[in-house]
Parts: C-alpha cells; structure tokens; sequence
C-alpha cells in the first residue's frame, strides 16, 4: 500500500515537473473539439443527441489511446529495472493504473465541459452522465494500461498502440454508450443497473488480468 | 500397427467429414420458411466457429504454458493453433455471408454476432502484426503470449455476453426459431455434431502439421548456423 502511495506521488513529481503530458493531453483533446466543432459548423441545438453521444465518446477514446500510451513511454529502459528491484510488478501496474485513471478522469471532465460549452449539452441526468463518464475513465485506463505496457515492449509505435487496443477496447466502449446515453434520455437508473454491472464485471476482469499477467511480461 | 494409435484422430476427422459433407448435403432437411435449403450451411459455417474457438482456447492454453516454462516449443504451439484457428474464423465469416445474402439479404447487416466475429478476427490480426513487431525471439514469444491471454479473456465477453444484451438476427436469438426449434427429426443434429468434431479435428490436425514444419525449420537453420 505505502508503495503504490510512493510510485503514485512519483507520478505525479515527475508530471509535475515536466507538465508535458498533461498539457499535450489537454491540447491535443481541445484541439480534437475546436475540429469538430468548426467541422460541423453549428451550434448544439441541431446536432442530434445520437451524433453528440458517439462524437463525444470517440474523442474521449482517441484523447485516452494517447494519454495511456505515454504512461510507459517516460520510463527508459534502465529505469526499468531500478523500480523492479524496488517493487513488485505488481504495484508497479496498479499504480500505473491509478495514475492513468486519475488523468483520464481530470482530461475527461475538461473535455465535457468544453463540449458542452462548444457542442451544446442535451444530457438530461447530468450526474448519472458524471458517474459514467467516471467508469468510463476508469475502464478506458484499467485496459489501455496494460496495452500500453505490451506496445512499450514492441518499440512503442503509436500505430501497434491503437491497433493492440481498438478491439480490446470495443465492448466496453459499446456499453458506455448505451449507459450514456440512458443519461442522456433521463432514463430510470434502475434501468441501466443490468450494463452497469456489466461494466464493472469488464473493469474488474481487465485488472486481475493485469495483475496476473504484468509480471510476466516485465521479466528480463 | 503403432501408426494406427497416432492417426486414428486423423482418420476419423476424414470419415466424419467425409459424413458432413455427403450427409449434410443429401439428408432430408426440415423445410422451414425464409430458410429453406439453406439450412445445410449449419454444418459447415457453425462448425468454423466451433472450431475456432476450441483452437484459440488451445493456442492460449499453450500461451500459459510458455509463460510457465519459457521453452520455446510451447510458443511454436501457440502461434500455430491462433493461425489455424484464424483461417477457420474468416472461412466461417466468408460463409456466414453468403448464407446471410440469401435469407437475410444483405452480406452484412450490422448483425452484433457478425459484428463481435469481425473485432474477434481484428484482435488476432494485431496478434499477428505484434509478432512482426518483435525481432527478439524470447521477447517475441513472451510478449505475444502476454497478448494472447489478455485479449481471449477480452474476446469471452464479446462473443459470449454482448450478442445477448441486445436482439441477433442469428437463428435461436431475439424471437427468431432456433436450433432446437427444427430439429423436430433429429436428422440435422446427428450430421451436426459430428461435422463440428470432424472440422475441429481437421483444424488439429492442419496446427500439428504446420507446428512439425516449423521446428523442423528450425533445426535446419541452426545446423546451418552451426556449419558456418
């Protein structure tokens, strides 16, 4: 416990100082929204609730693919094998995944809120809308995580990211969707109880999957 | 008569496929509206899926061995099986598209089961792609294995779960009939499961081959190493 707290704070010293991936982060899924919102050049009220749904939860996918993918970027290759002296693997990849999913949540919640301020915001349960943006995030991190650590492996191109991760990523990517958008009708929430527990169940398959096969791959 | 204890699986697949294809063409078959006649592609496009599943469960099978042991061999083992159960899986997608342009019209459909085949063949060509990646033999083998793992505990949900949270067009999903529902003379099934074996073990069988060309391979290479 007191080790994830340490790498978590490391994380973060080392973010802090450079302020480069934060910052790259936030431009890069600002920039993304300025396109499509000059792209579809009008104002919210005539993009429809589907378009503004998929159109929201591709940026925040393709924003995620490029945050994560840094999260093992940073660390050269002898640095490696210091925090493997130091540490189990294991805390090493949960941290990981807690630092991810914490800039995940921050980018997200930026990204929202410049969306709806450019794109208009048709959601009708804006804190069921919050949670599953939280899950999302969370999800989004727990597995890219791990794909990330496998393209670091491979020479890290951005390319073997995406293509490792897309399929990965597709079933939870399609029930974020459907959640969000039974926030967005301001369905009943005892109705997306069902795709919630779905959710959950796929967070939590990702990071035992992590956990058991991390260390495995982290061997030199 | 040793051969016979190692190549009485090969056999049989060839006598039961022999059976399927004879079989499933020839045998009455219950006429059923919008289906027809085609209902005999059962024993040829759902046998592909059977068979790809069971050849990726073995491929990561040996994955988590290699990642056990780290001999080399079981890697070898591994990628072969995800090859052969990769051909299987675009054969039953070819096959399942034909089938769907003559009952539900179009190639494709947007059909969630069409859909989760598609990104289950997606995940095993960037299997593929990573291999290609990796010039390190042992790193090759291990990272790879890595993948392998991960993505069939990915792949579960994605055939098994999602197809049911929303309607399939597929026969046996959201109100339309099922297997179960025309095999009123049980004619179907006994092709069907024995067609399902056949192909399987055909699938084993094609793996075993490719896996002994492949070490063969490789010793020839080393001993060239070795000469020079």
């Amino acid at each position: 416990m007191i080790e994830i707290k340490t790498f978590l704070h490391k994380e973060f010293l080392m973010e802090w100082r450079q302020k480069y991936l934060i910052n790259g982060v936030f431009l890069y899924t600002s920039s993304t929204i300025f396109i499509c919102y000059l792209a579809f050049n009008i104002r919210g009220a005539t993009i429809t609730p589907i378009v503004w749904n998929t159109l929201f939860w591709i940026i925040i996918l393709f924003s995620a693919i490029n945050t994560i993918a840094k999260s093992f970027l940073q660390e050269s290759n002898q640095r490696d094998i210091y925090y493997y002296s130091l540490a189990s693997p294991g805390v090493i990849i949960i941290s990981k995944i807690i630092y991810s999913a914490i800039l995940m949540v921050i980018v997200s919640t930026l990204a929202l809120i410049l969306y709806s301020l450019l794109l208009g915001n048709p959601v009708q349960d804006q804190t069921f809308f919050a949670i599953v943006l939280f899950l999302g995030s969370l999800g989004f991190s727990s597995s890219l995580t791990m794909v990330s650590g496998i393209a670091s492996k491979a020479g890290n191109s951005g390319m073997l990211m995406a293509i490792l991760s897309f399929p990965i990523i597709v079933p939870l990517v399609m029930m974020i969707i459907k959640l969000s958008k039974n926030a967005m009708d301001g369905l009943d929430r005892g109705e997306s109880l069902d795709e919630i527990l779905v959710l959950l169940a796929l967070n939590a398959i990702t990071i035992t999957l992590a956990l058991l096969l991390y260390p495995y791959l982290s061997k030199n | 008569m040793t051969w016979m204890k190692q190549a009485w699986w090969k056999i049989l697949s060839v006598v039961l496929l022999c059976y399927a294809v004879v079989g499933g063409l020839l045998l009455p078959v219950p006429a059923l509206p919008i289906l027809n006649e085609t209902i005999r592609v059962l024993h040829f496009h759902v046998p592909m899926w059977f068979g790809m599943i069971i050849l990726f469960m073995i491929s990561v099978y040996y994955a988590i061995q290699f990642l056990r042991t780290n001999e080399l061999k079981y890697d070898v083992y591994s990628v072969n099986f995800t090859k052969t159960g990769i051909w299987f899986g675009v054969l039953g997608m070819l096959s399942g598209m034909i089938w769907a342009k003559f009952t539900w019209g179009e190639m494709w459909s947007g059909d969630p089961k069409q859909n989760g085949s598609a990104i289950a063949l997606l995940i095993y060509f960037a299997y593929l792609v990573l291999r290609g990646s990796l010039n390190d033999q042992n790193q090759r083998a291990r990272v790879t294995a890595v993948y392998n793992v991960f993505a069939f505990a990915t792949l579960i949900p994605l055939i098994f779960i999602l197809p049911r949270l929303t309607d399939s067009l597929h026969p046996g999903n959201g109100g339309n009939p099922g297997f179960n529902a025309y095999d009123l003379d049980s004619n179907l099934r006994k092709v069907f499961y024995l067609a399902v074996l056949g192909w399987t073990l055909l699938g084993v069988w094609l793996a075993t081959l490719k896996i002994r060309i492949d070490i063969i391979n490789e010793k020839i290479e080393d001993k060239e190493l070795a000469i020079s």
